[in-house]
């Protein structure tokens, strides 16, 4: 334990730790601190100065070294002649910190009305009015009356975007710096500064595209004014029309806890939705933070083609049909079908809907297969990362290895979590065939050559270079293994590998400690969890069953899929929230509700089980998924749960053992966490949520339950190699990819561009291919057009192919690539 | 008297190495590294009493003495930023005398342990800066810069800097921000330089006329130095004497010389028959000192000037007769402060702008009283809150204009008019 203070702040009493700033030390007292430069996640820099109080300290004898007593016993109080700042002061004992006092009150008057002579009082058409720390601030010690003539003002030209996403009005802009010290200090990318000096600074961006930073986003949650706000928010709404609801983003692995907030509005025929999407604290998982892909990623859950109805193939085109025709022949197909129904569902869909999922397959004898080209679910399951893991707790001493996994394109929120977990101390090893932005930070960089992913993690395991002992001498140690140039043999060889490297050096079965998969979807982990598998042979599967149920995929729409040379197709059922290509070649279409609509849980990639809410009224007549496979179920004479998600988990919980003694209402336990937010103060810590709607559990994996972990055997390569003459194309994962829902949110058009590969400078040279040329990528029969990237950190014999982006690559293939 | 910092008046090429070394220099370099302790050397420096020439004055051997011992590299840096209104000693010590600058910052850096020390000028200097470049390639082929200076385990190496222009990099940690390669704006203090300073390695930063004298007291004894200036106040300091006078310049003299003898027997006292009316002594950051008989005989040393109603600060007198209204001062002031203000914190940033608004309408516009009343109300108001010194700096002329020449402003609003 480190040393505590004791210190009275307006008369009451306080201990913390040695070092705690008196403005946090406050807060912990329920003592609100005006603060606007101060952020609790960030380093104190004293500039704005509304936080100014009285400071006292003990008087002491230099001759004695003890504390002066006044008569009455009390210790002397010596008070500083002028007021300080709260949130550079460290405490220290007997200290008395006077907030309130009238001289106090006289400095945060002076810095509001100092702040005031160049605020434009916009208030009326700021997006931030009714969530404002300058607005509340100015309401609680702001003078009655400006002493400020209005013409003396400094203008500006308002709205000026800083990047497409997020627009500046620098005429609010009080110069906190909050964002550029957010860019610089926790996420790294210094793309926005301060330009010009004195009452002539701006903020201005470095980078092209302007704000060139997957997390920008955070920065209008805790600008302080209406400074910054994101393009998709502006002039959208009041804060007090919205209304918000707890959810979990669907994005990636990560989980991040998030709020929707909604409104009913004219605009939308009277419909409620999505407003924008803010951060929710879960300390554990996401801090304060979102990524920009899952603020901006909702307007899918209000698109008009949105499915509404069921659909019926009747001969070329699909025609409306009634619920109860749709599901009597889905029941009678999958009878039929018997054992040789298929269900194909992802990891897009919740634990609820995939338990009943595998409960209707297991019921009809036929196969349940998880959508998705990565392995090594089955090994997280039992060597994953131990209940009681948090990354932001990892440091010096410990190790983290990220293996075949570009982390900020897959998982943002890792990624930033990986590099303050460096920057703590902690080894960082990243192995990749080719840099990423996670190399900075990195205490070793491993470059391997695709195809040596296995022998990559086999050399670490013998111990026998400096990587290799560093990470079994931590103390901790976590490893990442994603997809990166992997289909799922090579991405299930690689999580064996890791597997075993983590078992043999003791990292497996305790907190901090153990395996975490990439997930290419949020609740790939629950999907394992449950049962399911992804096969080899997707197409072989789909052409030897009798009846396919694909829910919440598009396999056709990947390429993973084809009908071309299909003598004798399945009876296809679809069950989608939007039209893709493969509900366009199903027979019958089951439109389900999108998450946001109702409620259910996922497992993230740390393996956490997180509910989510309804926020949204059901879009027509979509029904939750988990409804209708009971529905199917019931009628096919199998005893599914389809009350509500609540009692499918109940259900659940009792039929997984991973999942023993879990509720919805444990899932929704609170604690207090640290930084205090989201409460009467947004000046403190910002616009993010406080967390009342549940922080989760992490489920226990089989290691740390000590139950017997049997291993499966490590098996030599995990992916081809580029041969002589040939080009190797590989799948890469990019975080604004081509996606249905991603491709629905206009605004993000111009980061995600058009599909591109990306080829070394060598390889470029032989195909007589420049840097944004357009060019032919061939694979398997299909042909689209890409622009073409360099980058010298990729293999010579390689094509990088990003998945989602219209181009049907999916696990290494040989390719080509022709100049157009 | 003879010199001890403006050598080269009394020796013509003292800028040349030989002339200076048949002139005694480096001999107190020498004599450091090779006879003495890094802490004999603070010791000594402790022991003559020398206070920061900057402004500050604080005392140099102490804050030499502050260097945390358990955190390395230690870097020195010279503060040539001279940058306040009315100061100009640097310059001349650096264009005319630079060997025992550079000898002074090499003393420096041997006492506290640094093997780097950097010469921070201000960006108008820039042809200082390279004739300092060639002085310091000069001393590196004559042995006295470099490695295993005097067959010793001490290297030294010194390289200059220079600013982009801007008053608020004289401010010791902006400065090092700005010699880091940031925007030159101030930290929060503490911690101070000496525990975290450039690159967050405890650093010393002294002005540049302060290392000047340390050859000196090395090369003589801290009892030498004594024998000039007060009990408090000792050695010698170079007055920046400017505005209404006869001689403006540069005067070396024992510290607790008067107002008096600075202003009328060196500056050969006002033009044109016309009455002293005020002083500021510590250049555009000073209080106005009411020139009455009793100010004019007061010494000037850090102890005596604040008894009227100033600071000795970097010793820049600048002298303002009675042709001069105290309003025209102020908005001078006024908009330095404003131009200059780095925009850090709120109170310098606003309130100097509010401020320059106001004295504009107060002279040139329909000002009125009650805005007079505003104006030292905003200057009150930025008092005491702000994050460094340069936004209490652009209320002291305001204030004190105010106050102690409350006609010349009544007069202002009285014929102002909108131009």
């Amino acid at each position: 334990m480190s040393k505590t203070v004791t210190l009275t702040i307006d008369g009451k009493q306080v201990t913390v730790p040695e070092g705690t700033l008196i403005v946090d030390a406050a807060k912990k007292i329920g003592v609100d601190i005006p603060v606007f430069c101060y952020h609790p996640k960030m380093q104190p820099v004293g500039m704005c100065r509304m936080c100014l109080v009285e400071v006292g300290r003990p008087v002491v004898d230099r001759a004695t070294g003890q504390v002066v007593k006044n008569e009455d016993g009390t210790p002397q109080i010596r008070f500083a002649p002028n007021l300080m700042t709260a949130c550079t002061t460290p405490v220290s004992e007997g200290m008395v910190v006077l907030t309130e006092s009238e001289k106090a009150h006289d400095g945060h008057r002076a810095i509001i009305e100092f702040l005031l002579t160049s605020h434009p009082l916009d208030c009326p058409i700021c997006d931030k009015g009714g969530e404002c720390p300058l607005q509340e601030l100015t309401m609680r010690h702001g003078p009655p009356q400006g002493r400020f003539p209005y013409e003396d003002k400094i203008h500006f030209e308002k709205h000026f975007p800083l990047g497409e996403l997020i627009y500046l009005d620098r005429e609010r802009c009080i110069l906190c710096g909050r964002c550029i010290r957010y860019q610089a200090e926790i996420v790294g990318e210094p793309v926005i500064g301060f330009y010009q000096r004195g009452r002539a600074t701006e903020i201005v961006t470095y980078s092209d595209p302007g704000f060139d930073s997957y997390f920008s986003g955070n920065t209008t949650d805790i600008c302080p004014v209406g400074a910054l706000t994101t393009a998709d928010f502006r002039f959208g709404a009041r804060a007090w029309e919205l209304k918000a609801e707890a959810s979990i983003c669907a994005q990636c692995p990560v989980g991040c806890n998030i709020v929707f907030n909604t409104r009913r509005e004219a605009k939308s025929g009277g419909r409620v939705v999505i407003k924008r999407v803010m951060p929710r604290q879960n300390e554990e998982v996401n801090e304060l933070w979102i990524c920009d892909k899952g603020r901006f990623v909702h307007h899918y859950t209000h698109s008009a083609e949105r499915l509404s109805r069921p659909l019926m193939r009747k001969g070329e085109t699909l025609q409306p049909v009634s619920w109860e025709d749709a599901l009597r022949t889905a029941a009678e197909k999958f009878e039929a079908a018997g054992k040789e129904v298929l269900v194909l569902a992802s990891g897009r869909l919740s634990n609820e809907d995939l338990f009943n999922l595998k409960a209707l397959a297991d019921g009809l004898g036929g196969r349940a297969v998880l959508y998705g080209d990565m392995g090594g679910g089955d090994l997280t399951t039992l060597v994953g990362v131990g209940q009681g893991t948090n990354l932001a707790t990892l440091g010096a001493g410990d190790a983290i290895l990220v293996i075949a996994s570009d982390l900020q394109e897959e998982a943002p929120i890792w990624w930033l979590r990986v590099k303050q977990a460096a920057e703590r101390g902690a080894t960082l090893i990243v192995a990749n065939p080719r840099a990423t932005k996670l190399d900075t930070y990195a205490s070793f960089v491993i470059r391997y050559a695709n195809g040596d992913e296995v022998q990559t993690v086999l050399n670490l395991a013998k111990k026998t270079d400096k990587i290799g002992q560093a990470f079994a001498e931590a103390e901790n140690a976590v490893v990442f293994f994603g997809s990166e140039g992997l289909g799922l043999e090579g991405s299930q060889r690689l999580a064996v590998a890791c597997a075993h490297l983590l078992r043999e050096t003791g990292h497996v079965g305790k907190p901090n400690n153990g395996l975490i998969g990439v997930w290419q979807r949020a609740n790939d982990q629950g999907a394992w969890e449950l049962g399911f598998e992804p096969v080899a042979d997707l197409q072989a599967a789909f052409e030897q069953a009798g009846a396919v149920y694909i829910v919440g995929a598009d396999p056709f729409g990947d390429g993973r899929l084809t009908l071309d040379g299909v003598k004798e197709r399945p009876f296809l059922v679809v069950q989608e929230i939007l039209p893709t290509p493969t509900t366009e070649v199903a027979d019958l279409v089951l439109p389900a509700q999108a998450y946001a609509e109702r409620e259910g849980t996922y497992v993230s990639g740390e393996r956490r089980v997180q509910r989510f809410y309804a926020a949204l009224p059901p879009y027509g007549e979509a029904r939750p998924d988990f409804a209708i496979t009971a529905a199917i179920g019931k009628r096919l004479g199998l005893d599914l749960e389809d009350g509500s998600a609540e009692k499918v988990f109940e259900r659940l919980a009792v039929t997984q053992p991973a999942f023993e003694n879990l509720t919805y209402a444990r899932l929704a336990e609170v604690r207090e966490q640290w930084p205090i937010v989201g409460r009467g103060d947004l000046y403190y810590g910002g616009t993010a949520y406080e967390n009342r709607r549940g922080l989760g559990v992490q489920l226990v994996p089989a290691a740390q339950r000590e139950e017997p972990v049997t291993l499966p055997e490590v098996q030599g390569e995990a992916g081809p190699r580029p041969e002589e003459d040939e080009w190797l194309g590989v799948p890469v994962t990019r975080l604004l990819d081509r996606g249905t829902t991603v491709l629905l949110s206009t605004l993000l058009h111009r980061r995600i561009g058009e599909p591109f590969v990306v080829v070394h400078p060598m390889a470029a040279e032989r195909l007589s291919l420049a840097e944004g040329q357009k060019a032919r990528l061939t694979v398997n029969g299909a042909s689209a057009e890409v622009t073409v990237r360099v980058d010298e950190t990729v293999s010579a014999g390689v094509v990088l192919v990003p998945r989602s982006m219209g181009l049907p690559l999916y696990e290494p293939m040989k390719v080509s690539l022709k100049a157009l | 008297m003879a010199y001890i910092l403006l050598r080269h008046r009394e020796i013509p090429d003292i800028h040349e190495i030989d002339v200076y070394e048949k002139h005694g220099g480096f001999a107190a370099l020498k004599k450091a590294v090779t006879e003495m302790t890094p802490e004999q050397v603070t010791e000594e420096v402790k022991a003559s009493g020398l206070r920061g020439r900057g402004g500050a004055g604080f005392p140099t051997g102490l804050k030499w003495s502050f260097m945390d011992k358990n955190n390395w590299p230690h870097y020195v840096v010279a503060n040539a930023d001279e940058s306040e209104p009315g100061t100009f000693k640097d310059r001349e010590i650096m264009e005319r005398n630079p060997f025992q600058f550079l000898e002074g910052v090499a003393i420096a850096s041997y006492a506290v342990g640094a093997n780097r020390a950097y010469i921070y000028l201000r960006g108008e200097f820039w042809p200082i800066a390279h004739f300092l470049d060639e002085k310091i390639a000069e001393m590196e082929k004559a042995g006295y810069l470099g490695e295993r200076l005097f067959g010793t385990d001490y290297s030294l190496h010194i390289y200059t800097h220079l600013g982009a222009g801007a008053y608020i990099c004289g401010e010791e940690t902006a400065l090092l921000e700005s010699l880091e390669g940031k925007r030159g704006q101030p930290r929060i203090r503490p911690p101070f330089p000496p525990s975290y300073g450039l690159y967050g390695k405890p650093t010393v930063v002294n002005n540049v006329e302060t290392l000047t004298n340390v050859p000196y007291i090395i090369a003589n004894g801290a009892q030498a130095y004594r024998q000039f200036g007060t009990e408090k106040s000792p050695g010698v300091k170079i007055f920046s004497l400017s505005g209404c006078v006869n001689r403006p310049g540069n005067y070396e003299l024992p510290l607790g010389t008067t107002f008096r003898e600075l202003i009328f027997e060196h500056g050969g006292g006002i033009p044109e028959g016309r009455n002293i009316k005020a002083i500021m002594p510590a250049g555009a950051s000073s209080s106005f000192i009411v020139a009455t008989d009793e100010a004019l005989d007061t010494p000037m040393d850090y102890e005596s000037v604040p008894n009227v109603g100033a600071q000795l600060g970097s010793a820049s007198v600048i002298v303002i007769d009675d042709s001069v209204s105290m309003d025209w001062v102020v908005e001078k002031t006024i908009h330095f402060f404003q131009h200059e203000s780095c925009g850090k914190c709120t109170p310098c940033r606003e309130g100097t702008y509010w401020m320059r608004k106001l004295i504009e309408r107060i002279r040139h516009a329909d000002g009125t009283e009650e805005e007079v009343a505003l104006l030292k109300d905003v200057a009150m108001q930025i008092r005491g809150k702000c994050l460094c010194a340069l936004g209490e700096f652009s209320t002291m002329a305001v204030v004190s204009g105010i106050e102690r020449f409350a006609p010349d402003f009544e007069k202002a609003v009285a014929t102002s008019s909108p131009e």
